[in-house]
């Protein structure tokens, strides 16, 4: 019994409570139907619903379909943004010449609401992927370049030095030092540009699309099946939070040295 | 030793050359030419250091001794072909230095050890960069890991060890790369008086043993003379060479293998003197 009670610090214990607490909330404004049935299901609705839609799908497709076309989408976007991202961000870094031409352009349009430019790029690239998987490029770009470079400006600089008096040349210097350097903030606009994706992503399918995740919880509000939005957003919710884990993990492994430069 | 010599030898013809034209002892190395050095912006430019004149002979163990801000860290950076002076002529064998190589090793004064490298691979990265054969990298990294007393530490992380040995690992790591000269900026300034006391004695036997050449920085008097065969004490902004002291208290504690020759009235004065030359620097 002392072992199991010392398991939970005083903060989990606080994010445990309070989750009861929604929980406890959600279940006595349903049960005692505060509010109409059809705009907030009760949690057994939504689990049983969840149950449903992990079986039999919906719309036609199964949730793993849903779930790939979106995943297909989000990890185009962000491989792309990945292999161009953070060699221009680290020429940028490197360079100033090269700041100087791609830097204003990032700066103007990375505060532009992705959803902005996408209608424009509806209108080009059609209402397929290719629109889509575009715009998330776009917003994982930004991100992930502006680390890049503030991970050059930022190295260390007797890291370069002393790996030249040990006899390491320009090539040697990038790929030795200054890549592996910059790989803990690499990593920090790698996470930030997923995060700025998937928000983005479920809004683009709810703006246009047949399939995804997003989609399906805009489907579900025009027939207005609450119980649906409700699974989808917990999906939503809960793969997000499995892929920041994910990275977290992978980011552990890669930067193992990460706080001690 | 001799059978890391004979393996050095074959390696690669660039070092056969250095090797065949390695002056003798007391022969010139580095020749510093009425050095100076201005930094800053041009309508305020900042002289950090004026009117340098100094010989580095091999063999030497050179220590510079200034106030802070004097400018000795600038002259160790020109030395090691990081900066470039503003006139004046920097040479070692006679060839300009203009840029950092690895015949001038540089021991920093927070180890630039790499921490997404282990003790092994920060050893080994010198001659791997140089590349050298998959034996001689092992042997070199042997070698030097057991003379600065980190034997079978190769595969910790960096920040598994303490500050003492952090800087051993950084010391054998300029050291796999048999460097003409060793030049290092207050390298025992961060450490803890204990660990300072034995990397001297450490860095001193290494000198002896290996039969480097050594430019050390500090603002220890203490550490000038006990381990330099000539200490240069600097002057204050702008950074000139006040007085040049020519010594024996490091082989003699060598020799000796104690330190009680600290404790004598020759070296007490010295000490003194040079503690008056620095302190006159202050008042103004």
């Amino acid at each position: 019994m002392e072992k199991t009670k010392m398991k939970f610090t005083v903060e989990q214990m606080m994010t445990i409570t309070t989750w009861a607490i929604i929980l406890g909330a959600w279940y006595t404004v349903t049960k005692y139907e505060i509010v109409s049935k059809t705009l907030v299901p009760s949690p057994q609705r939504v689990f049983t619903s969840f149950i449903k839609i992990m079986k039999n799908g919906y719309g036609g497709d199964s949730i793993w379909i849903h779930l790939g076309a979106s995943f297909q989408r989000l990890f185009t976007a962000l491989g792309l943004a990945i292999v161009t991202a953070v060699p221009l961000g680290l020429l940028s870094g490197y360079y100033k010449k090269v700041r100087a031409i791609i830097d204003s352009v990032v700066e103007f349009y990375r505060p532009l609401p992705p959803l902005a430019y996408y209608t424009l790029l509806v209108l080009w690239l059609g209402i397929d992927n290719t629109s889509k998987v575009t715009m998330l490029y776009l917003a994982g770009f930004a991100p992930m370049y502006i680390a890049c470079v503030s991970a050059v400006t930022k190295i260390n600089q007797d890291y370069v030095l002393s790996a030249k008096t040990l006899g390491a040349n320009q090539n040697q210097v990038f790929f030795k030092i200054v890549l592996p350097a910059c790989l803990p903030e690499i990593f920090v606009g790698l996470r930030t540009a997923v995060g700025v994706e998937y928000t983005t992503l479920v809004a683009a399918e709810m703006v246009a699309a047949t399939s995804g995740i997003g989609w399906l919880v805009l489907d579900a509000s025009k027939f207005l099946k609450a119980d649906v939005m409700f699974v989808g957003i917990l999906i939503m919710g809960i793969t997000g939070i499995l892929i920041d884990v994910v990275l977290r993990l992978i980011e552990n492994k890669l930067v193992f040295w990460k706080g001690h430069v | 030793m001799m059978s890391i010599f004979k393996g050095k030898e074959k390696v690669s013809d660039e070092k056969v050359e250095i090797t065949e034209k390695t002056v003798k002892n007391g022969e010139v190395l580095i020749d510093i030419k009425d050095v100076e050095l201005v930094y800053g912006t041009k309508s305020n430019p900042i002289l950090a250091l004026h009117d340098i004149n100094l010989e580095i002979k091999k063999g030497e163990f050179i220590c510079v001794l200034g106030p802070s801000g004097c400018g000795k860290s600038t002259l160790l950076k020109i030395i090691a072909g990081f900066h470039q002076a503003t006139s004046g002529s920097c040479t070692m064998n006679g060839q300009p230095i203009t840029g950092p190589d690895w015949h001038r090793g540089v021991v920093f004064q927070a180890p630039t050890l790499y921490p997404w490298m282990t003790i092994r691979e920060n050893v080994e990265f010198g001659p791997r960069m140089r590349g050298l054969s998959e034996d001689e990298i092992e042997k070199v990294r042997l070698h030097f890991l057991e003379q600065v007393n980190l034997k079978g530490f190769g595969n910790k992380s960096t920040f598994e060890l303490s500050g003492g040995m952090k800087q051993r690992a950084a010391l054998a790591r300029v050291l796999s790369n048999y460097p003409e000269v060793i030049l290092m900026d207050e390298p025992f300034g961060a450490l803890d008086a204990l660990t300072r006391d034995n990397m001297q004695g450490l860095i001193r036997d290494i000198w002896k043993k290996n039969n480097s050449t050594v430019f050390l920085i500090t603002h220890d008097i203490e550490e000038a003379l006990s381990l330099g065969t000539r200490v240069i004490v600097m002057s204050k902004r702008p950074g000139t060479i006040l007085r040049e002291f020519n010594l024996d208290f490091t082989n003699r504690i060598y020799e000796g293998k104690n330190d009680r020759i600290k404790y004598t009235d020759e070296y007490l004065n010295l000490k003194d003197e040079m503690l008056e030359i620095i302190n006159s620097q202050h008042v103004e």
